[in-house]
């Protein structure tokens, strides 16, 4: 125990998670939302969400989650913590089950055997856990703090108590006779097995495999005064063991420790997401620890997809194309163009999924990444709702626009998708041009999809990058989004060629 | 308690769907006529007619075990058919017997102890006929069968029975056994058997033997309660009935469907001495002694649907896998294709054949690729077609199984069809696949007749002459001409 006392696997001992209550604004125009729905299904019970829509502000913070994800991408160690949560889950029903008996001796039962999930629980992750190599600050402290829980003399005492109780329980049989009304229960006697005999008188008759008979529904009655006056009748015969019961429900009241439990909880958050993650590996997609830093703005990312796209089209079994992006030197502004439906959109959400997934301490898609820890993310996508005129439109985007130079910073990641797209060329192209200035100026990282091409060669800070198509059959879309300049013709021209209508082609036509 | 009527070693389990491979074979030969006759009205005789015909047996020794299982029925068909119509009649008889809508522990035991009772008196009745039949019996099936009920039905069983029918009563209450699950709930509750009163006395002189208490009249929560408790136990009793009945229930049903074979061989049997079809058993041989003879052999499904005097033919190809035969058009080809092929299906099976005598070595499937007249559509459509169905059938084939093909290719161009035909045959051949092909081709039927290696047996249908039998085929070579003219002359009075 020589670091510093383990508090949670989320943040360093000197940090405390502050958690943002709503939904950030970009989440839905980046489909994030979907993300994180996706991400933390199955996982409701943990209240994952806040922590994924809560960015870091400090590399330190996100070191220490990539720590901690790099530890829990080791299957072993991932499966020990993931058969563990098992346990606490099968731990807190059975709890509920207490707070549902009435009878004594039925809440005592299932204490004890909430009492034995937790010490087996516990048991199994502390020794599991101790013989693997681990490097991540928060796995580390929380393996110190279970071990010295676990060799505590109290522990120890209640792992102790919880076999011998339970081994009492477990051995007493008895029976029930039920005539009329009238219930007598007598201790075990090995009375023939009814069922089994006759079964057995018949069984000559039985030709090749046979379903199981099952009547069953019923159960022992629960919450019944009968079971209970049966249960008292048999302790009598069985005293002891239900005196030791009795005994231990008071002795071991409170046998939980509390940062095993935050642990349990907030370790789901690295689980959900990697589980995340493996389905869309399985389907070849990679992904990657980037590093991150407050004040470089270069960025630099090999094979990134958008996740919401990616994990639609992985469970349609579609493929996934992949994308690069890289601002270098002075450039801060990735101007996208080119043909319609080329993904052009799907780049721009990548571009701010990459910085938020970043700033949570995710992994995030791709071979190799290097990204900005950014301190806000803007976004301005085109809205429908509530719109009345194309004026008014217009204008509703230009506040919007107004709002985020206001706010936006030099460690800012703005992504503006189709803005203007409702004005003419003209306005779209002046107001584009003063829009980007301004973004530049502010030493900000941003993406600008338009379909104007000319905004892309504005200034050394602007790189263009275009939505490419397939020259053989324009008609398939690649997706791929290429660092060159526009050329707002290479797809004009491609169709055309597709129709025996390119210039060489006409030609030949009207020579042949 | 093994019926083992159709397998000496293994109970025979019933396939009532037609398999698909199966379907060109049925509708080729024409058995469905075959297995109505077998059924004379009876859908699950019917069912199994058809399943063990197809199924075809591939040890000579299990033919020969169901032949003298049949000679034994066709000799006492009475006690042979009122043993299936007890079989039959007890699982009728059951669905008159009605349970309750509520499946309760209790209803359920209500039930099963009446199905029980019919049952009882049922296998009573099969025990009285036993006594009285057995003696002339002398199959291995047979006798084995008969031993095994007398083994079980004893005295010892029905003294058993009529213990646990007095016992599901539960008059000295419902005893049951438990142990203290999760949370110190009761589980594993098991019904035990009731405890004699010398028991209890002899408990009660220990220490405290008992606890009691007693459910007051008016709570109503207690009662329903220990209602609970008292169906986990007459459960045990209702789940052990209900899998007892069904074991008598799975007895039943084999015995009726191993004897329903023998039903319906019994009923064909007579179908065809009435018409005066030759009646023999087959010898069977083993897969690699090729062997095809006989004398007299009749096209059954023919004999079944026709008055008029039916024609036999002769056939000595031992040794021989690949027999072609040509000539004239309704001279009998496809008759006597049928013939074979249903013979070789009804010997496989254990059943006696129509003809004075048979001898064929065993194959594990009879497959046929017969043309289809129907589907008259495009030309390149049909040999589409028709390729894509000699593909699906020798999916179905082993190299072991025997192929009738009947004009089959003759959809395209003579030169395009022989030649495809031709490699199909070497390669069938080759693999050790016996083929009998009908063809109007000459091309395909000359190639094949030249190539001496092949020893091959070649079959001619003569031309119709009055007071000629129609239907017999001779040996002979392939002839140039077919005789289609011939009957364009007689239908049109001219010559094409």
């Amino acid at each position: 125990m020589s670091e510093s006392p383990f508090q949670s696997v989320l943040t360093p001992e000197d940090a405390r998670l502050v958690v943002e209550g709503g939904e950030p604004p970009y989440f839905r125009d980046l489909n994030l939302d979907q993300v994180v729905a996706r991400i933390v299904r199955g996982y409701e019970e943990y209240e994952l969400g806040a922590i994924f829509r809560t960015r870091l502000s400090r590399t330190d913070d996100v070191l220490y989650r990539q720590e901690v994800f790099s530890d829990l991408e080791v299957d072993e160690t991932r499966a020990h913590v993931v058969a563990f949560a098992g346990a606490m889950r099968t731990m807190r029903r059975q709890l509920a089950q207490v707070e549902q008996r009435y009878y004594a001796r039925e809440r005592q039962g299932w204490f004890l055997l909430v009492a034995a999930t937790y010490a087996e629980a516990v048991t199994r992750l502390d020794s599991a856990l101790a013989p693997i190599e681990l490097g991540s600050r928060g796995m580390r402290g929380l393996r110190d703090h279970l071990h010295a829980h676990v060799e505590s003399a109290e522990f120890k005492r209640l792992a102790a108590d919880i076999a011998s109780v339970t081994g009492a329980l477990a051995a007493i049989r008895f029976a029930v006779n039920i005539k009329g009304p009238r219930v007598t229960i007598t201790r075990f006697a090995e009375d023939e097995d009814y069922g089994a005999a006759i079964v057995r008188t018949f069984e000559r008759f039985r030709q090749g495999k046979v379903a199981e008979q099952s009547s069953g529904v019923q159960s022992w009655p629960e919450n019944s005064h009968v079971s209970a006056q049966i249960l008292d009748r048999v302790a009598r015969f069985h005293s002891d063991a239900f005196v030791a019961l009795d005994e231990f429900c008071t002795r071991h009241r409170q046998f939980s420790d509390a940062l095993i439990g935050t642990f349990d909880c907030e370790v789901q958050f690295y689980i959900a997401y990697l589980a995340h993650c493996s389905q869309l590996q399985e389907a070849g997609l990679r992904f990657c620890h980037p590093r991150v830093s407050s004040r470089a703005k270069t960025t630099l990312v090999r094979d990134a997809f958008d996740m919401a796209l990616a994990q639609k089209l992985v469970a349609e079994g579609a493929p996934v194309v992949t994308n690069d992006i890289k601002l270098d030197g002075p450039e801060r502004a990735i101007v996208v163009s080119g043909p319609n439906q080329g993904g052009k959109t799907t780049f721009a959400r990548m571009f701010g999924q990459l910085h938020h997934l970043a700033a949570i301490g995710c992994p995030v898609p791709g071979t190799r990444a290097q990204l900005m820890l950014c301190d806000r993310l803007f976004t301005h996508f085109e809205r429908q709702e509530n719109i009345a005129t194309l004026a008014g439109k217009l204008e509703e985007e230009l506040q919007r626009v107004h709002a985020i130079l206001e706010q936006a910073g030099g460690r800012s990641v703005v992504v503006m998708n189709e803005s203007f797209s409702s004005t003419s060329l003209h306005d779209a192209f002046v107001i584009g041009r003063a829009v980007i200035g301004q973004l530049v100026e502010s030493d900000l990282l941003c993406v600008y999809v338009t379909f104007i091409d000319e905004l892309s060669r504005l200034s050394p800070a602007t790189v263009s990058m275009v939505s490419s198509i397939d020259v053989a059959d324009p008609a398939t879309r690649t997706f791929k989004i290429l660092r060159r300049p526009a050329d707002g013709l290479a797809y004009a021209a491609a169709l055309a060629a597709k129709y025996r209508l390119g210039s060489d082609q006409v030609g030949e036509r009207l020579r042949g | 308690m093994k019926v083992r009527l159709l397998h000496p070693n293994r109970d025979y389990e019933l396939n009532e769907k037609l398999a698909p491979q199966h379907e060109d074979t049925v509708s080729d030969l024409a058995l469905e006529t075959l297995f109505a006759t077998m059924a004379a009205g009876d859908t699950r005789v019917h069912q199994i007619a058809r399943d063990v015909m197809l199924a075809s047996l591939d040890e000579v020794a299990t033919i020969e075990y169901r032949q003298r299982a049949l000679q034994d029925c066709l000799a006492q068909p009475l006690v042979v058919t009122e043993l299936y119509e007890l079989a039959v009649g007890v699982r009728e008889a059951e669905r008159h017997i009605f349970g309750s809508m509520w499946r309760s522990p209790t209803s359920i035991v209500h039930r099963s102890v009446q199905v029980l009772e019919l049952f009882i008196d049922a296998l009573k009745r099969v025990s009285a006929l036993r006594q009285q039949a057995a003696a002339r019996f002398e199959s291995e099936a047979f006798v084995n069968l008969f031993a095994t009920l007398a083994n079980e039905l004893d005295d010892e069983f029905f003294a058993e029975v009529d213990l646990h029918l007095k016992r599901l009563h539960f008059r000295s209450g419902v005893l049951v056994s438990a142990v203290l699950g999760p949370g110190n709930r009761g589980e594993r509750v098991v019904l035990r058997a009731p405890r004699e009163r010398r028991w209890r006395e002899r408990l009660a002189l220990a220490e405290r033997s008992s606890y009691s208490f007693v459910i007051p009249p008016r709570d109503e929560a207690g009662a329903r309660a220990l209602d609970d408790i008292r169906n986990l136990g007459i459960g045990d009793a209702a789940d052990a009935l209900e899998q007892s009945c069904e074991h008598m229930r799975s007895f039943f049903r084999q015995l009726r469907d191993e004897l329903g074979f023998y039903v319906g061989a019994i009923n064909l049997h007579q179908a065809l001495t009435t018409r005066g079809a030759p009646i023999c058993f087959p010898q069977a041989r083993p897969a690699d002694e090729t062997t095809l003879a006989f004398s007299d052999l009749h096209d059954v499904a023919l004999c079944l649907t026709t008055d008029a005097p039916v024609v036999g033919n002769d056939l000595e190809a031992t040794g021989k896998r690949l027999v072609v035969i040509t000539g004239a058009n309704q001279g009998g080809k496809s008759t006597f294709l049928r013939s074979v092929g249903i013979a070789q299906l009804m010997g496989q099976c254990g059943m006696f054949v129509s003809a004075r005598s048979l001898t064929t070595d065993v194959r594990d499937a009879v497959r046929t690729h017969f043309r289809r007249e129907e589907d008259a559509t495009m030309q390149s459509g049909k040999l589409d077609e028709e390729l894509a169905r000699m593909s699906k059938t020798i999916d179905a084939m082993t190299a072991r199984s025997i192929l009738l093909c009947n004009e089959s290719f003759a959809s395209t161009n003579e030169l395009e069809g022989s030649e495809i035909a031709r490699q199909i045959v070497y390669a069938l051949l080759q693999a050790g696949v016996k083929v009998l092909y009908v063809t109007h081709m000459y091309d395909l039927a000359q190639r094949l007749h030249e190539d001496a290696s092949l020893d091959a047996v070649f079959l001619r249908a003569p031309r119709a002459t009055n007071g000629e039998a129609r239907f017999q085929l001779r040996d002979g070579a392939p002839q140039p001409t077919s005789h289609g003219e011939d009957i364009y002359e007689q239908i049109f009075g001219e010559t094409p």
